[in-house]
C-alpha cells in the first residue's frame, strides 16, 4: 500500500542524509522523495511516498518524528489531498509522427518545451497515473531520455501543515 | 558577555552542564582544546585507548544518571569511539562525545587524519553536530547536553574543527531553541485509566520492566505498584536491580537465559504491564509464541518503542516514574492471589541453581560470595558467560548498582565502564566481573587505573576460552569448538603486576572467600584471576529462536 507523508524539517546540511539514512536502515522502502525550501527559507519541506503497511507506516512515521531536524510529520490522505508529478520527456520525433505526438500532448494538456530535427521533449505535470499514461503512448515513438521528479502534495481546503 | 577562544568556550560550555571529569586522549587537531584543559578545573582523565574513554564515560553515566562526557582526536580517535557510541545508543546512556576534526578549511579533502565522523555516525546516535563557526558552541553544547539527558537519552557526537576552536567569540549560553525536539512529558489520563481497569480485571499479571525504569529512577514507583495489585515483577539485564531481587514478588531476569519461572510467569500471563523495555528478541524468544494469551500494556518515553516489536492493546508515552505513580493512584490494593501462589510455587520447585564443588571454582559461587561480603558492591560486566553469571547470582537491588552493555552486547565494556562508575562514586566498591576475553579487549585500561588511584577490582572468571560462544557450540554444533579457544595466556596476575596493581589468583573453592576479602580491602586497583571450570554452562537456556516456554533441559 502506498502512502504520502510531508515532513517539515529543518534547511540544514545533513538532514537529507539523516532521512534517508533512516528509511535504509529500518528497511522501509521509499517510492519517491522530493525537498525544497517552503516560504520559510529555515526549512524544507519533503514529500515522500512509501511502500507500506499500516504497522510499518506508523513506525516511519514515529521514526521520522524522532530527528531532531524534522519539526512536523503528515500523513496525506489520497481522498483528502491533491497531489502532483512532473515529467520531462525526450521523445524521438520525425516529420511523420510530430502531429501525432502533438495531439496526445494536447489531450494530456502537456506541452512541448523544445523541438529538434529529430526529437522534442514534452511537460508533463499531473497525478502519477496521468504520467504513467502518456510515457505509455509515447513511447510508441521511442523515448530517448525522461525526467521525473516525485510527487508533491498538499491537503485540500484551508488546512495546513505548518512549519 | 565575555571574549574567549571556542577552547575557552568549550571548557565553559561543560562547566555550565555540571561536567567535573572527562576521559579522553589527544591529537594533533586537540592541542588547542587540551591546552586550555591544563588551566581547567574539569579532570580529564587520560584512557590508553579512546574506545575505554567512551566505555568509560558511559559507566559514569550509568552510575550516576548524569552526561558522560568523552574526547578524542579526528580520524582514528575518533573511529576508535564508534563501539562505545553503539554501545551507549543501544543501551539509551546520556553521552556527549567530542571529537577533534581537521580546520573546516580542508573538510572534504582527504586531509591528515580526517574522518567523517558525524557520517559514521549517524546511525548510532541520537543527535550529532559538526561545530563550523566558534560562535556556535555555546547554543550546540547546550543542545547536546539537553537532547543527550532528556526524553529516552542517548550519545551526542560534537565534531569540532580545529580552527573552531581557537576562533574567537563572545561568550554567552543561549536558551534553547528546538522545535524539533519535544520528548513527551506528562501521561494521557485517559489510557491510565484504561491501563488501571485491565490491571484491576486481570486474573495472572506480570510486570516486566527494563532500563527505562532506571533512567527514570522510577524504582521506588515500580515497587509501589507491584505490592498494590500484588503483580510479580521481572526485569530484563538493562532492567536488573530496579525492582529488589529478594522481594517475594520478584521474578529475577526473563528472557534467553532468565528465570524459569520468570518464563513460565510470563507465557501463562493474562496481563503484561511492560514499563520502560522494549521486546528485544533475547527477551521474548520467538515473538510469535511469547505471552499468548496477554493483554499488553506498554509504557515508554519513545512512542516509537510502541507497537515496533509486539501489538500493544494500551499504550502509554510517557515518563516511567510519572506513569507509574499514576497508575498505583488509579488501582485498588489487591490482595495476594492462586496466581501468586502458583508463581510462588514456581519458584520454590525451579530456583536458580547450580552444581556446587569441593574441588573446582564454580564462576556462581564466586558471584554469591561477592554478594555475602559486599552486598553494596557496584557490579559491571564484561560480556558472555560472565555477564549472565553476574547477572543471576549477584543478589541485585539497585539500578545504579548493576552496569552491563546490554542491547550491543560488547565485549571490553566492562573494565573501563568500572572505572568510569568507579570516578562517579568514589567510596563504592567497584567490581568489573570479567572473562578472560572480554578483559584482554581493553586491559591496557590498567594503566589508567593505577595511574589514577582507581580501585576497580577485577574478577576474571578465567575459563581459558570464549566461553559464551563455546557454550553455543557445545549444545548447537557438536562440540566443534572452532575459534573458541584463548589458551592459558597471559599470565593475569603477570599482567597486573607488570602495571603496578594488585594481582590475585584463586584455583581452589577455599580460596575464593580470602582472596576476595584481600582485594575489597585493598586501595589498589586489582584483578583476580579465578581459575574456572572450562566446561561450566550458563543455564536455564532458551534457544534462539525457540518461545520461552522451551527451556533446554540437559541430561547428565
Ligand atoms: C566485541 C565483541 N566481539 C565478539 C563478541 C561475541 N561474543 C559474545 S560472548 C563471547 C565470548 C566472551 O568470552 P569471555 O570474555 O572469555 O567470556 P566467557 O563467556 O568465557 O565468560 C564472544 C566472543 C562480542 N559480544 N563482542
Ligand atoms: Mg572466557
Amino acid at each position: 500500500m502506498k502512502h504520502t507523508i510531508a515532513a517539515i524539517v529543518e534547511n540544514k546540511p545533513g538532514v537529507l542524509v539523516r532521512i534517508a539514512g533512516l528509511f535504509s536502515r529500518r528497511g522501509f522502502n521509499i517510492d519517491s522523495l522530493t525537498v525544497g525550501t517552503t516560504d520559510n527559507p529555515d526549512y524544507s519541506r519533503m514529500t515522500i511516498t512509501v511502500r507500506a503497511d499500516e504497522v510499518v507506516l506508523e513506525q516511519v512515521t514515529k521514526q521520522l518524528n524522532k530527528l531532531v531536524n524534522v519539526i512536523r510529520v503528515s500523513e496525506l490522505k489520497p481522498e483528502s489531498s491533491v497531489g502532483r508529478e512532473l515529467a520531462i520527456i525526450k521523445v524521438n520525433a520525425k516529420k511523420e509522427t510530430r502531429s501525432e505526438i502533438m495531439q496526445i500532448v494536447s489531450v494530456f494538456r502537456a506541452t512541448i518545451i523544445d523541438v529538434s530535427p529529430k526529437s522534442m521533449i514534452v511537460e508533463v505535470t499531473g497525478s502519477e497515473g496521468k504520467i504513467n499514461a502518456i510515457e505509455r503512448l509515447l513511447r510508441q515513438f521511442g523515448i530517448m531520455e525522461l525526467a521525473r521528479t516525485g510527487k508533491v502534495s498538499m491537503v485540500r481546503g484551508s488546512k495546513v501543515i505548518k512549519t | 558577555m565575555r571574549k574567549m577562544s571556542g577552547a575557552e568556550a568549550i571548557l565553559e560550555c561543560l562547566k555550565l552542564e555540571g561536567v567535573e571529569v572527562i576521559f579522553g586522549l589527544p591529537g594533533g587537531v586537540l592541542l588547542p582544546l587540551y591546552d586550555a584543559l591544563y588551566d581547567s578545573d574539569i579532570r580529564h582523565i587520560l584512557v590508553r585507548h579512546e574506545q575505554a574513554a567512551a566505555h568509560a564515560a558511559d559507566g559514569y553515566a550509568r552510575a550516576t544518571g548524569r552526561v558522560g562526557v568523552c574526547l578524542a582526536t579526528s580520524g582514528p580517535g575518533a573511529t576508535n569511539l564508534v563501539t562505545g557510541i553503539a554501545t551507549a545508543y543501544m543501551d539509551s546512556v546520556p553521552l556527549v562525545a567530542m571529537t577533534g576534526q581537521v580546520p573546516t578549511n580542508l573538510i572534504g579533502k582527504d586531509a591528515f587524519q580526517e574522518a567523517d565522523i558525524t557520517g559514521i555516525t549517524i546511525p548510532i546516535t541520537k543527535h550529532s553536530y559538526l561545530v563550523k563557526d566558534a560562535k556556535d558552541l555555546p547554543r550546540v553544547f547546550r543542545e547536546a547536553f539537553h537532547i543527550a539527558r532528556t526524553g529516552r537519552p542517548g550519545p551526542v557526537l560534537i565534531d569540532l574543527p580545529r580552527d573552531v576552536t581557537v576562533g574567537e567569540l563572545d561568550f554567552s549560553y543561549p536558551d534553547l531553541d528546538l522545535p524539533g525536539y519535544n520528548p513527551t512529558i506528562g501521561v494521557h489520563k485517559l489510557q491510565i485509566k484504561k491501563a488501571a481497569q485491565v490491571l484491576m480485571e486481570a486474573k495472572r499479571p506480570v510486570i516486566y520492566a527494563g532500563g527505562g525504569v532506571r533512567y527514570a529512577s522510577a524504582s521506588k514507583e515500580l515497587l509501589g505498584l507491584a505490592e498494590k495489585v500484588k503483580a510479580p515483577v521481572t526485569t530484563t539485564l538493562m532492567g536488573v536491580g530496579c525492582f529488589p531481587e529478594d522481594n517475594p514478588l520478584s521474578l529475577g531476569m526473563l528472557g534467553m537465559h532468565g528465570t524459569k519461572y520468570a518464563n513460565y510467569a510470563i507465557q501463562e500471563s493474562d496481563l503484561i504491564v511492560a514499563v520502560g523495555a522494549r521486546f528485544d528478541d533475547r527477551v521474548t524468544g520467538k515473538i510469535a509464541g511469547f505471552a499468548p494469551s496477554a493483554t499488553i500494556v506498554h509504557i515508554d518515553v519513545d512512542p516509537a518503542e510502541i507497537g515496533k516489536n509486539v501489538k500493544v492493546d494500551v499504550p502509554i508515552v510517557g515518563d516511567a516514574k510519572s506513569a507509574l505513580e499514576e497508575l498505583t493512584e488509579a488501582v485498588e490494593p489487591k490482595p495476594w492471589s492462586a496466581w501468586n501462589d502458583k508463581v510462588s510455587a514456581w519458584k520454590k520447585d525451579h530456583p536458580l541453581s547450580y552444581e556446587k564443588s569441593e574441588d573446582v571454582i564454580k564462576p556462581q559461587m564466586v558471584m554469591e560470595t561477592i554478594y555475602e561480603l559486599c552486598p553494596e558492591a557496584i557490579i559491571v560486566t564484561e560480556v558472555g558467560q560472565n555477564q549472565m553469571w553476574a547477572a543471576q547470582f549477584f543478589t541485585h537491588k539497585d539500578p545504579h548498582r548493576f552496569i552491563s552493555s546490554g542491547g550491543l552486547g560488547t565485549m571490553g565494556y566492562g573494565f573501563p565502564a568500572a572505572i568510569g562508575a568507579q570516578m562517579a562514586r568514589p567510596d563504592s566498591t567497584v567490581f568489573d566481573i570479567a572473562g578472560d576475553g572480554s578483559f584482554q579487549m581493553n586491559i591496557q585500561e590498567l594503566a589508567t587505573a593505577v595511574l589514577n588511584d582507581i580501585p576497580v577490582k577485577v574478577a576474571v572468571m578465567n575459563n581459558g576460552v570464549l566461553g559464551m560462544v563455546r557454550q553455543w557450540q557445545t549444545l548447537f554444533y557438536e562440540k566443534r569448538y572452532s575459534g573458541t579457544t584463548l589458551g592459558n595466556i597471559p599470565d593475569f596476575v603477570k599482567v597486573a603486576e607488570a602495571y603496578g596493581a594488585l594481582g590475585l589468583r584463586a584455583t581452589r573453592p577455599s580460596e575464593v572467600e580470602p582472596v576476595l576479602k584481600k582485594a575489597i580491602d585493598s586501595d589498589r586497583p586489582t584483578v583476580i584471576d579465578f581459575v574456572i571450570p572450562t566446561d561450566e554452562m550458563v543455564l536455564p537456556m532458551v534457544p534462539a529462536g525457540a518461545s520461552l516456554s522451551e527451556t533446554l533441559e540437559l541430561e547428565g
